[in-house]
């Protein structure tokens, strides 16, 4: 039996489960104070919209240099992908492999699971309720990985900085690819599981 | 440490087998109600129906936490005072320290990205080993401190925007790349976040919020 069925809900803060006030549009959770809803409210529709934002910026992010690198024999732009060719051709391919899976694999990954995770729980589908918890664990923990390339371009633009030889800066790509990480993080937080299970009640309840 | 209990469902018309004192939860991630079991020491509460843990044992949790996050504060003072790395190129030197690169990147009109890195790699850090120092000291000598529960939803909050793991991998891709072209020397502060690394993992997995719920009153 679901807390939601038995007129209860649970704090998401600290997990006190109290009995649903259905007509307190802003009931407090009577141990820690925070906000409490049966499910996250509007969940669906906002991290539609944040996903969406994601994946329009996700274009820049990957055709914009994110690190420009000018010296006295030009400059030179990287973008994310370039970047992972640099090091796999500079021989240091496991690295290649661990922010090619960070920058590329990952921020992928996230979108289609998202909108996969969103789709079938619009859809209200039955299907494998287990497994799709599962993925959204999954692209909770990971997409923090994708600020890797943010880090290496603010690491190597603060050290780089040599007026006579060589200069790095941060290029466009890194702030969009910067927001589709933050974005994708946020899609993540709204996106509320226990609707992935609200299906399973729909005739067994 | 792996020892898991599988929480018993809780079916409509069962309520007459609770045990007195065991509380009711849900679980945060499919909304079935269970109740708590008692657990082993060091184990872990699962969902029984989508897997999630529910919580945890973690024995002498705030004197294992505060230990941790002290360790951690210190570590994360010479990551912020002294450079992470130092560059030799044709005899020019230059060193970069983390509010060094965050301001470098301000200068280049990159506010966004410099506030990006600035959050995850140095704010969110810092509130979060503050807020545990503030509340793990006086909960080891049994007080509650003012505004706990306060503290505690501000370092939840965060908790996912503290990013020192991806922060410690980005300075040796940068390492591997500066290499090629340039000396390069690890500073004090690259063994520093290494280290807060792990120190800051284990201040959270020695962190129960059990404990800290347990001493806050319920009022209806």
């Amino acid at each position: 039996m679901t807390a939601s069925a038995a007129g209860l809900l649970a704090c998401e803060a600290c997990g006190l489960v109290s009995r649903a006030q259905p007509h307190d549009a802003h009931q407090v959770c009577a141990r820690c104070g925070s906000h409490v809803h049966l499910r996250k409210p509007h969940s669906i529709e906002r991290t539609w919209a944040l996903l969406i934002a994601a994946a329009v910026m996700y274009i820049p992010a990957n055709v914009l240099p994110v690190m420009v690198t000018g010296s006295f024999l030009g400059t030179e732009e990287d973008t994310i992908l370039s970047g992972v060719v640099y090091l796999w051709v500079s021989g240091s391919w496991p690295l290649a492999l661990v922010v090619f899976i960070a920058s590329i694999t990952v921020p992928m990954l996230k979108l289609i699971a998202i909108a996969l995770l969103l789709i079938t729980t619009q859809l209200r589908l039955r299907w494998r309720p287990r497994d799709r918890t599962k993925l959204y664990r999954m692209v909770e923990f990971v997409g923090r990985w994708s600020m890797l390339d943010i880090f290496v371009v603010a690491i190597l633009a603060g050290l780089v900085q040599i007026q006579s030889l060589a200069t790095i800066r941060a290029g466009l790509g890194a702030v969009a690819f910067g927001s589709v990480v933050v974005l994708t993080m946020i899609a993540a937080m709204t996106f509320d599981p226990r609707l992935i299970w609200d299906a399973m009640e729909r005739d067994d309840g | 440490m792996s020892d898991s209990a599988i929480n018993p469902p809780l079916n409509p018309g069962s309520s007459s087998e609770a045990a007195p004192g065991a509380s009711i939860i849900a679980c945060l991630e499919c909304d079935l109600l269970q109740r708590e079991v008692a657990l082993p020491p060091g184990g872990k509460a699962c969902c029984p129906r989508c897997g999630a843990d529910l919580y945890r044992d973690t024995p002498n949790s705030i004197d294992r936490t505060l230990a941790f996050t002290l360790a951690a504060v210190v570590l994360f003072v010479l990551a912020n005072t002294f450079p992470i790395v130092g560059l030799d190129i044709k005899g020019h030197h230059n060193a970069t320290t983390l509010i060094g690169a965050v301001h470098t990147l301000y200068q280049q009109d990159k506010f966004l990205v410099a506030s990006l890195v600035f959050v995850t790699a140095i704010l969110a850090p810092a509130i979060q080993l503050a807020a545990l120092t503030y509340m793990m000291l006086p909960l080891r000598r049994g007080r509650v401190p003012r505004g706990l529960a306060l503290v505690f939803r501000l370092m939840q909050a965060v908790r996912p925007w503290g990013m020192v793991e991806v922060l410690m991998l980005g300075v040796l891709v940068s390492l591997v790349k500066l290499a090629a072209i340039a000396q390069v020397i690890p500073g004090v502060a690259l063994w520093s976040v290494a280290l807060l690394m792990f120190m800051v993992a284990a201040a959270s997995a020695a962190f129960n919020p059990r404990d800290v719920w347990a001493r806050l009153p319920v009022t209806p």
